[in-house]
């Protein structure tokens, strides 16, 4: 049922960014992913909620690469990625951020954000220090206005707060033109200005640009999508708009432990 | 590209701007010391700190922006150094093919930066105290291979007889000539070094030290980057075993043993791991520790003195005489040295 509302809804834009058919991942006897149906359209922007352990994460991991799925197809932008190798997918312009921050403590912002720029560039490799007005060097510096970190510019990773670090996360995974975009709680341990600020910047990302973002904070998961894919136990059980998800009862019974307000 | 037009005047003191006051006022001195220095503290303090300050440096580029501890840094020197006995010339009528410096030097210097690669390409699988035990294990094993092998390495007697080149009019082995050779070598390797800490790869190694897992992500090849910061550490080392073997005269598996390996890492620790001035600080104290503890404290207990300093300091400070530094700086409020990336 889920399966047939999202290929109506996405039917007069025919591409899809992201497909997955019958993707299932075990670990053993557990099993994390069971048959997980999806399209998203590219540009699309898509939240994705769940309880801990629903396997939401392991979702994303299936996708980037880092476990391969168990069972089931991948398709980026039509394109069969199952069997590539994570480099390969993130070349092919897809990109993730981490639920625990995996950044560089000893360099700095910039510096940060030029090498993830650098990285799927094919100049990867130079003895040479860059110029100021080196190509990926701009890209960093306007990366840096996107995700409000110009005044930390020259700051060390080491020494930003943790929501400036979250900041940074997205700063790399926006670097080096980006076609869709999976984000594992961006908002994780964030004070509520740096939530709305979260919001801001996601809100303002290039239109071309789709995502998945997992999160447990519904006031961010709903403001910053467009439709909502309900996961528990490894299956998707229920996909609508924000507002149809908010007033489900069964997702408040079963995600918000009964009916709130 | 800068659009702005400077005038040459402006540009002379961007340069000297950009070279600080702390790397001119320690280059003139360092120019200028043999005014003052007799040729005993030109070479056996001057010329041996510089030499150990390289093979410092060799590991400050591994371990500090790579996080890959070696033990056998002078392994790699010792390959150099035995290159050039063996092209070169030497009285041990066993291997001497008689090559001029010019040739021998660079292959040599080739070499230890092909072993020093082949190194870390075995040992970047490991991490950590492993790295350690798996180039100490590489060490030792050279240095036993070194003393049991008579076709190749004269076993233990190793080479003597080897002397450093006459060129351009000047004998290099003369006691000024020497020190200035080993202080052109040495600015050369620290400047390069410095230069490529802001270079993309040495923000890329650092990067890899921090996270490697997020650059594999990023699309870097990791193993390959660290494969190369070992070639370039390898070249540094291999240019400190060819002033090493002209400085002693000679190479034997003695120079390359266990003593000598940790010698280096004590200089690397001792100095600080953060900056590239780090390890000629280091090498500086341990040299005059080496040097004078025996006129302090007598012969039997002179290595009791040298260890004990080296408690102190890393027990003040785990960053050695470069974080004590960074500790008295703000007190004294001057700009001096930048802390490393």
């Amino acid at each position: 049922m889920t399966e047939s509302l999202a290929a109506n809804r996405l039917q007069s834009t025919g591409a899809y960014a992201l497909e997955l058919d019958g993707v299932a991942r075990h670990f053993g006897a557990l099993v994390a992913l069971s048959g997980i149906n999806m399209r998203i359209a590219a540009g699309e922007r898509r939240a994705v909620l769940g309880s801990n352990g629903a396997g939401k994460t392991t979702l994303f991991n299936a996708v980037t690469g880092d476990f391969m799925p168990t069972a089931g197809r991948i398709r980026f932008f039509g394109e069969d990625i199952t069997d590539l190798p994570p480099h390969e997918r993130i070349r092919r312009g897809l990109r993730r951020t981490y639920q625990i921050s995996q950044l560089f403590k000893g360099l700095s912002v910039l510096d940060s954000i030029f090498l993830a720029c650098r990285g799927v560039s094919r100049r990867r490799f130079s003895l040479l220090r860059p110029a100021t007005s080196d190509v990926n060097m701009v890209q960093a510096e306007s990366i840096l206005n996107a995700v409000h970190l110009e005044a930390y510019r020259d700051t060390l990773v080491a020494t930003l707060s943790h929501g400036q670090q979250r900041q940074l996360e997205i700063a790399l995974a926006l670097a080096g033109a980006p076609r869709f975009i999976l984000f594992d709680e961006p908002a994780a341990g964030l004070s509520p200005t740096e939530r709305r600020d979260l919001v801001a910047i996601l809100n303002a990302l290039p239109r071309h640009i789709g995502y998945i973002i997992i999160e447990h904070d519904l006031d961010v998961a709903l403001r910053v999508s467009e439709y909502v894919s309900m996961m528990h136990n490894g299956r998707l059980f229920k996909e609508g708009t924000p507002q149809e998800i908010e007033a489900d009862p069964e997702v408040q019974e079963i995600y918000l432990g009964g009916k709130h307000g | 590209m800068s659009l702005a037009i400077s005038t040459p005047g402006a540009t002379q003191q961007n340069w000297l701007e950009k070279l600080g006051a702390g790397h001119i006022i320690l280059g003139t001195a360092l120019v200028l010391y043999p005014l003052v220095a007799s040729d005993f503290f030109l070479t056996q303090i001057g010329g041996y700190s510089l030499i150990f300050g390289m093979l410092g440096l060799s590991l400050m580029l591994l371990a500090g922006y790579g996080g890959m501890v070696s033990l056998a840094q002078i392994t790699v020197a010792g390959i150099s150094a035995y290159a050039i006995a063996i092209l070169g010339n030497n009285n041990s009528n066993v291997l001497g093919f008689g090559w001029p410096w010019w040739l021998a030097v660079p292959f040599a210097v080739l070499a230890a930066a092909l072993a020093s690669a082949l190194i870390g390409w075995i040992s970047v699988r490991t991490e950590g105290i492993y790295t350690i035990m798996i180039t100490l294990a590489i060490a030792t094993a050279t240095y036993y291979f070194a003393q049991q092998n008579y076709a190749i390495f004269n076993g233990h007697s190793g080479y003597a007889g080897i002397r450093a080149p006459a060129f351009w009019g000047i004998s290099w082995r003369d006691a000024k000539p020497f020190y200035y050779l080993c202080l052109g070598l040495a600015v050369l390797s620290y400047a390069a070094v410095l230069y490529g800490s802001r270079s993309t790869f040495g923000m890329t190694l650092q990067a890899i030290r921090d996270n490697p897992r997020r650059m594999r992500a990023l699309g870097y090849h990791v193993t390959a980057h660290k494969v190369f910061a070992w070639l370039l550490a390898g070249v540094i080392a291999g240019l400190a075993g060819v002033l090493l073997v002209w400085f002693n005269g000679r190479v034997s598996p003695g120079t390359i043993g266990v003593d000598a390996a940790i010698d280096v890492l004590i200089i690397a620790v001792i100095g600080g791991i953060r900056h590239p001035i780090g390890p000629f600080l280091g090498a500086l104290v341990v040299v005059l520790m080496q040097t004078f503890a025996i006129d302090i404290v007598g012969a039997e207990r002179f290595n009791t003195l040298i260890g004990m300093v080296f408690l102190v300091i890393v027990f003040v400070s785990p960053d050695g005489i470069l974080g004590l530094w960074g500790r008295i700086k703000p007190h004294l409020a001057q700009e001096a040295l930048r802390p490393g990336p």
